[in-house]
């Protein structure tokens, strides 16, 4: 049967077995639209407020389940506010699908109403991109952006659609088998790198397991978790690997980097064996490169080979999924049936309890002023360590990064790799689309809230009760803290002290909001916050203004040139 | 240290530009570029030439094998290989010695002239990327060049390896 173009779409989304959709209609979707309003049974529309939102929303969508974000935009503007999410998707490997509307195609090219060449703007923070040029190409087009997004190292695809494509007519039939001769990502260990590995992994003495975002991408924690425990080693998490491995687990070392504990990063600088696990040594991680891991050999096992030796060369590199490879390895762990030297791993873990004596992360909640880092230990507590929990980009992150410990993958949402203020928002938002019962925090900043806050109202209409936590100290608290620390306290543009009064706006929104004051008040507002289960409760917790995150090392330091208080 | 890179990619639109923006992108230098389809319709050869350590030629590869339409790379200088490049100079004979002279420099160097028309020549030379500098160095030693355009460098391995 001959369907048009926007019809197609549709049944292509069914085929994905897409429920859920974020998006913003506009002039040169209006075709797709029109069938998505006759599909509302099948594919649930969620309206944002902001293209940007629908975006984040999606990837919040995807980051805590295991399908692809999806979501549809106009052209033009649509398509250009829809590029930060974009590109964030792309920083943090995030399978999403972007459908955007082009103007006809007689119109490419002459500067037409809401016309921008969204293709080749996204082409540099995009895994691919298309532009479908004629409808007989639609069908295949939208299986191998499917395809692209969600396997190998996942990431953003966008497919341009014209409007006037919409509407032609064609044979519909669906390619559930694709094949791309130029794409082939590797997915098993290579059996001698493997062997190569665990030479290394017998032959240490201070091993160090640093394990990333690609664990939860490869579904491999409880793979994660099974090796680590067999070997006996330490382990650390990234930012975006935290949950991978469970934080209440006594080999995890918390999390390392620029404001990772002490003890993971100088366990990091002094071992002699790093195993890296689906993580690419970013340079919030590394530090001063010059200075990173000084004595170590590395293993490094990533599913994208221009990950490895990007940043530090590496000596026994293992291209693959990480839930393929570490089977593979505990495989020929258990084969060879030897252990590394106990005695030296002993010496080790006490050394290691030495650095954790410091309790890096310790602070102390006095009477009168809330400290950030108490608001979040609180809601880890009350939540049980439990929640979804989505955060922005500042200190808040960091905090919620370093206090809610999760047990789980999958339950931390946030922007990692672009550090895209207002995020938190729309893609909690995401999350409790995708889990409707679970509890899902969003812990933010007064800066970030404002970048996306238009999604309040989202929230409302489809019945979304997040817990917001704004961590407020009317400052942009992170660039405050680098202007400390490193501009002598000149305070550059970062006062906000005029803000939004953000109870009056919640309720504007038709929200609760609380405004909380005192430490004494933090524990009781999260606990009847959290009793409210069908309502979003904006809490604005008033913290203090020019505290910092510790530990920190300074750009440009090494990982053992940490400063703690 | 100077890099030849053989890249075969989809022919389809977009697929030059993936390749051109990855460069301006990510720092990489391109001294030159050549790009046309093969004797298969459906594929380009793209012939870049680089210069960069072996550990950033070795991260350009990886980033060029990552772009979906690129189908295969390979860094032909590694091998024993040609290059070759094309070139079309335009010049002024002032007087009848110079044309002499013009057409003795054209024969030592294996060009052709392709066109007079007046005292203006045009010479087409092809060669090596160190040939067709000596021919212009030369040609400037007596005459005025009016336009010189090339080719970037187009190479092939020797014998049996094929990419």
């Amino acid at each position: 049967m001959k369907l048009t173009g926007a019809e197609i779409f549709i049944e292509c989304l069914k085929a994905e077995k897409v429920d859920t959709i974020f998006g913003y209609p506009g002039g040169a979707v209006l075709f797709l639209y029109d069938e998505l309003y006759k599909a509302q049974d099948d594919v649930h529309h969620i309206l944002a407020r902001h293209e940007q939102g629908a975006i984040h929303a999606a990837e919040g969508y995807a980051k805590s389940t295991d399908k692809p974000g999806v979501a549809i935009v106009t052209s033009g503007p649509g398509a250009t506010n829809a590029v930060t999410g974009i590109a964030d998707a792309y920083l943090d490997s995030v399978p999403l699908v972007v459908f955007t509307g082009q103007v006809p195609r007689s119109l490419i090219g002459n500067d037409a109403f809401q016309e921008v060449d969204i293709v080749g703007i996204t082409r540099p923070c995009v895994k691919h991109n298309y532009l479908v040029t004629k409808v007989e190409d639609l069908a295949s087009t939208i299986k191998k952006a499917f395809y692209l997004a969600t396997s190998g190292r996942p990431g953003p695809v966008l497919v341009d659609i014209p409007k006037d494509l919409t509407t032609d007519k064609t044979e519909f039939v669906y390619p559930y088998e694709v094949n791309i001769r130029s794409y082939n990502p590797t997915v098993k260990g290579h059996p001698k790198q493997i062997k190569n590995a665990v030479d290394l992994i017998l032959e240490s003495k201070k091993p160090m397991i640093y394990s990333g975002g690609g664990v939860i991408l490869s579904h491999a924690s409880n793979d994660l978790v099974e090796f680590t425990q067999l070997l006996g080693y330490p382990i650390t998490n990234t930012l975006m690997g935290l949950g991978a491995y469970p934080a209440s687990d006594k080999q995890y070392l918390g999390m390392l980097g620029m404001h990772g504990t002490y003890e993971a990063n100088l366990a990091m600088h002094g071992s002699d064996l790093v195993i890296a696990i689906g993580a690419r040594f970013d340079d919030r991680v590394t530090g001063n490169i010059e200075k990173f891991c000084p004595d170590a050999k590395i293993i490094h096992i990533d599913i994208d080979p221009a990950s490895i030796s990007k940043n530090v060369v590496v000596d026994v590199p293992i291209v693959g999924e990480v839930r393929n490879i570490l089977p593979q390895l505990i495989k020929e762990l258990k084969h060879r049936g030897e252990k590394s030297d106990q005695k030296a791993l002993a010496q080790w873990w006490k050394q290691i309890a030495e650095w954790q004596a410091e309790d890096c992360l310790g602070y102390i909640q006095g009477d009168d002023v809330i400290k950030a880092q108490y608001v979040v230990q609180k809601f880890w507590e009350l939540t049980k360590g439990d929640a979804y929990v989505a955060s922005d980009v500042g200190q808040h992150q960091m905090w919620a990064a370093q206090f809610y410990r999760f047990d789980k993958p999958n339950r931390w949402i946030n922007s990692g790799g672009l550090g895209t203020m207002g995020f938190g928002l729309p893609a909690a938002m995401g999350v409790q689309v995708a889990h409707p019962d679970a509890t899902v925090g969003c812990i933010t900043g007064d800066g970030s809230i404002q970048m996306c806050i238009q999604e309040l109202t989202t929230c409302k209409q489809y019945d979304l009760p997040l817990k917001i936590l704004n961590l407020n100290n009317s400052f942009l608290g992170m660039v405050r803290q680098w202007q400390e620390f490193f501009y002598d306290k000149r305070y550059a543009m970062v006062d906000m002290t005029v803000q939004p009064d953000f109870v009056k706006l919640a309720e504007a929104y038709g929200h609760v909001g609380m405004r909380i004051e005192k430490p004494a008040d933090v524990e009781g507002a999260i606990k009847e916050a959290l009793a409210m289960k069908d309502r979003l409760v904006f809490m604005d917790f008033v913290t203090q203004k020019e505290s910092n995150v510790y530990p920190m090392i300074p750009a440009s330091a090494g990982q053992n040139e940490m400063i703690l208080v | 240290m100077r890099h030849t890179l053989s890249i075969l990619m989809e022919n389809e639109s977009g697929a030059l530009s993936r390749v051109a923006g990855l460069f301006s992108a990510r720092g990489y230098n391109i001294e030159s570029l050549n790009v046309a389809v093969t004797e298969d319709p459906t594929l380009s050869r793209l012939t870049l030439v680089t210069h960069a350590n072996e550990q950033v030629v070795e991260q350009i590869m990886k980033q060029l094998n990552k772009l979906i339409d690129v189908v295969k790379v390979v860094d032909i200088a590694g091998n024993s290989h040609i290059e070759r490049g094309l070139m079309l100079v335009k010049i002024k004979a002032s007087t009848i010695d110079s044309c002499i002279s013009i057409k003795q420099i054209t024969d030592i160097f294996r060009g052709r002239i392709i066109d007079v028309n007046e005292l203006i020549y045009t010479i087409q030379v092809t060669g090596g990327m160190d040939k067709l500098r000596a021919f212009i160095g030369t040609l400037q030693q007596e005459h005025t060049i009016l336009e010189v355009v090339r080719s970037g460098a187009v190479g092939i391995m020797r014998g049996k390896h094929t990419l």
